[in-house]
C-alpha cells in the first residue's frame, strides 16, 4: 500500500476549508500550518483570474527530511506515509533546512518540528484525513496509488498528461500530485510576492520559546516551567505586537522574501 | 508592452500565509566560526610542527590543544544552544540516524573533542610542572605523557571531517540550492585554515621569524583562494534557479549586500595585502591586524552565506 494525495486545482474554490480542517484535527497552532492554500493572481485588469494551490508534505518516496533527521524523529510508514515522532524530535530545524517545499514548521508550543502526516491518525482508524472530508468541491482526492482501482489511481490515468508534481527536479519522488496545474501556480520562482500586494501583509507570529523574546535557558528549562508567554493567548496580546515591531509582526517581504 | 500583459509575465501571490524567516541563525555561524578555529589550529599546528622545530615554537604544544578546546566548547555549546530541544541531544546518541551528516558529525566531534582534551591535560601539567608536583593524578598523567604524541596524528586526521562535516549538512538541506557541496567543503576547509592561522599568528610573538612567515602566507593562501570561491559563486551562479534568485536578491541591495562586501573587503582583501606583505618584512603589529580582520570578515561571510537562502520561498 502507498498512500498519496490528488488535487484538482480546476475543482478547488480557495475556500480554505481543508485549511481549517487541517488547523482544527491536528490542533496546529497560531501561526503555523500543515495546508495552506496560496491565492495567486495573473493578468492584468480587466482580463485577470485568481487561482487556488492547496500546499501540504508530498510524502515523498525519497524525502531529504527523513534522510538528514538525525534521530529518525522523520521517518516512513508502510503505507508511504513520512510520520513525525515529536517525542523523539530534538528541534535541531535540520528538516526545516532539507525539505524543498517549506512543509515543516517549528510548533511554537512543543518546540518540535511538525508537518502534514495524512492524518496518520486517522487513517490507522480507518478514517479519510479530516482536509478530504472538509472539502466541499470533493478537490482533495486520497487513496492507494498501489490498487489500480482506488479512486486516486483512476484520476490519475483518465488526466494522464495534465498529473504533476512540485519540483520534480528535486527527485524527491512526490506522492501528492496536482491536476491543473500550471508553472505559475506551482513553481515559487514563477510568481512575485510584491509588498503590499498580499491581503495578509501583517502576520502576528506566536513566540517561540528560545526566540528573542525568551532567554536561551528558557530552552533549557522549557520542560520543567510552563511558559505562558507562548500560548495562543499571546496572539491576543495586540499591545505586544505594536510595541515589538520587529519580531512579532511581519510579513515574509520584511525578512526579505520576494 | 504586449508582454506585460500577458498571464506568464503578471503571476503575483495576493494571498499567503507568514512563511518562515531566518530558522538557522547566528548561532549556527558562530557555530561554524567556532568549529573553524577549533580544527584549524590542530590542522595548522600539525603544518608548523612538520616544517619547523618544536624549539621554534616553545608554546605550541599545550596551547594548541587549549585553543582548540575552548573553541570546540564554543561550537559545542551553540550547537547545543540551538535546539529547540537541547536536553534531548543525548538521542542523537541512543537513536542515532546515520544517513544524517548531523548525526555523523555529533559522533566525530564529540570523539575529536574528547582526544584534544586528553592532549589539552597530558601537555598542561607538562607546561607547568609545579603545579600539583605531589598529585597522584598528575604524577600519572605526567607519566603518560608520550600518549600526546601518540594520538595526535589521529586528532590531525580526524579534523578534516569534523572541519567538513558542516558542509555535508549544507549538501543534505536539498531546499538550500545556493550550499552546493564542492564548494562549501573547500570552503570550510580553506575557512578551518583561515582561523586557525589567524588564532595561532597571536601566540607566535615568540616564535621564529619563520614560523610566522609561513602563518603569513597560509593566511594569504587561504583568504586569496576562499575570496575567489565566494566571487565565483557570487556572481556567476546562473544554473540552479533558486541560487540564482538568492543571488538576485542581494544583488538588488540591502543589508545582506552591505555586510557580505564589508566581509570581503576587511575580512579576505586587506588581510590578503597585510599577510602577502608580512612574508617579506616581518611586522608583528600588522600581522595580528590582518588576523583579527580575517577572523571578523569570515564570521560577517559565514553568516551572510547561511542567512540569504533561507530568504526564498520555497513554495
Ligand atoms: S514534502 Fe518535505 S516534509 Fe514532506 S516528505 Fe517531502 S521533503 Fe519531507
Ligand atoms: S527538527 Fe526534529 S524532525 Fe527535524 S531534523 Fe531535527 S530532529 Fe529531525
Ligand atoms: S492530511 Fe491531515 S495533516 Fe495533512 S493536510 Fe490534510 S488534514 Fe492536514
Amino acid at each position: 500500500m502507498k498512500l498519496g494525495f490528488l488535487v484538482d486545482l480546476n475543482l478547488c474554490m480557495g475556500c480554505k476549508g481543508c485549511e481549517v480542517a487541517c488547523k482544527v484535527e491536528n490542533e496546529v497552532p497560531l501561526s503555523s500550518w500543515r495546508l495552506r492554500v496560496k491565492y495567486i493572481d495573473m493578468g492584468t485588469f480587466p482580463d485577470a483570474s485568481r487561482h487556488f494551490t492547496p500546499l501540504r508534505c508530498n510524502h515523498c518516496e525519497n524525502a531529504p527530511c527523513e534522510r538528514i533527521c538525525p534521530v529518525s524523529a522523520l521517518h516512513y510508514l508502510e503505507n508511504g506515509i513520512v510520520n513525525i515522532d515529536s517525542e523523539r524530535c530534538i528541534g535541531c530545524a535540520g528538516c526545516m533546512m532539507a525539505c524543498p517545499y517549506g512543509a515543516i514548521y517549528m510548533d511554537p508550543e512543543t518546540n518540535t518540528a511538525d508537518k502534514c502526516t495524512y492524518c496518520a491518525h486517522r487513517i490507522e482508524s480507518g478514517m479519510m484525513p479530516a482536509c478530504v472530508v472538509a472539502c466541499p468541491v470533493e478537490a482533495n482526492i486520497f487513496g492507494d496509488i498501489e490498487d489500480d482501482n482506488s479512486h486516486i489511481s483512476r484520476y490519475i490515468m483518465e488526466h494522464q498528461g495534465g498529473v504533476q508534481v512540485r519540483k520534480p527536479e528535486k527527485h524527491t519522488d512526490p506522492k501528492h500530485f496536482y491536476v491543473g496545474g500550471g508553472n505559475q501556480t506551482l513553481n515559487p520562482l514563477a510568481h512575485k510576492r510584491i509588498e503590499g500586494y498580499g491581503l495578509f501583509n501583517n502576520i502576528t507570529h506566536l513566540d517561540h520559546v528560545g526566540d528573542p523574546h525568551h532567554s536561551i535557558l528558557d530552552r533549557f528549562l522549557a520542560p520543567f516551567v510552563s511558559h505562558s508567554a507562548a500560548d495562543n493567548k499571546s496572539f491576543m496580546d495586540f499591545k505586544q505586537t505594536t510595541d515589538d515591531n520587529s519580531t512579532d509582526d511581519e510579513s515574509h517581504e520584511d525578512k526579505g522574501g520576494h | 508592452m504586449v508582454e506585460h500583459t500577458i498571464n506568464a509575465t503578471n503571476a503575483i501571490v495576493t494571498m499567503d500565509v507568514a512563511l518562515p524567516g531566518i530558522i538557522w541563525g547566528w548561532m549556527i555561524t558562530l557555530n561554524m566560526w567556532a568549529k573553524s578555529i577549533g580544527t584549524g589550529v590542530i590542522l595548522i599546528g600539525a603544518f608548523l610542527l612538520y616544517r619547523h622545530k618544536k624549539e621554534d615554537m616553545p608554546s605550541l604544544r599545550w596551547t594548541m590543544p587549549l585553543i582548540s578546546f575552548i573553541a570546540l566548547n564554543v561550537f559545542l555549546l551553540f550547537t547545543l544552544v540551538d535546539l529547540h530541544q537541547p536536553l534531548r541531544m543525548i538521542n542523537i546518541f541512543l537513536h542515532p540516524h546515520w544517513t544524517s551528516a548531523i548525526t555523523v558529525g555529533a559522533w566525530m566531534a564529540s570523539l575529536f573533542t574528547g582526544l584534544i582534551t586528553v592532549m589539552m591535560v597530558i601537555s598542561g601539567f607538562d607546561a607547568f610542572p609545579d603545579f600539583r608536583r605531589h598529585c597522584e593524578v598528575a604524577k600519572t598523567v605526567r607519566g603518560n605523557s608520550d600518549l600526546y604524541e601518540k594520538i595526535f596524528p589521529f586528532t590531525v586526521f580526524l579534523a578534516i571531517p569534523v572541519t567538513l562535516y558542516t558542509a555535508v549538512i549544507m549538501a543534505e538541506s536539498s531546499a538550500r540550492e545556493l550550499w552546493q557541496a564542492p564548494t562549501e567543503l573547500m570552503q570550510m576547509l580553506l575557512a578551518a585554515f583561515m582561523a586557525g592561522s589567524a588564532v595561532l599568528i597571536f601566540i607566535s610573538d615568540s616564535w621564529g621569524k619563520e614560523v610566522r612567515k609561513d602563518l603569513a602566507l597560509v593566511l594569504a593562501m587561504s583568504v586569496f583562494f576562499s575570496f575567489m570561491m565566494y566571487m565565483g559563486e557570487y556572481f556567476f551562479s546562473f544554473k540552479a534557479a533558486e541560487a540564482e534568485a538568492t543571488l538576485a536578491f542581494v544583488h538588488s541591495g540591502g543589508e545582506y549586500n552591505i555586510q557580505f562586501w564589508i566581509a570581503m573587503s576587511l575580512g579576505y582583501i586587506v588581510p590578503f595585502f597585510l599577510a602577502t606583505a608580512n612574508i617579506k618584512n616581518d611586522n608583528k603589529t600588522l600581522l595580528r591586524f590582518a588576523a583579527i580582520l580575517a577572523l571578523i570578515g569570515l564570521y560577517l561571510a559565514k553568516d551572510v552565506w547561511l542567512k540569504i537562502p533561507q530568504l526564498l520561498p520555497l513554495s
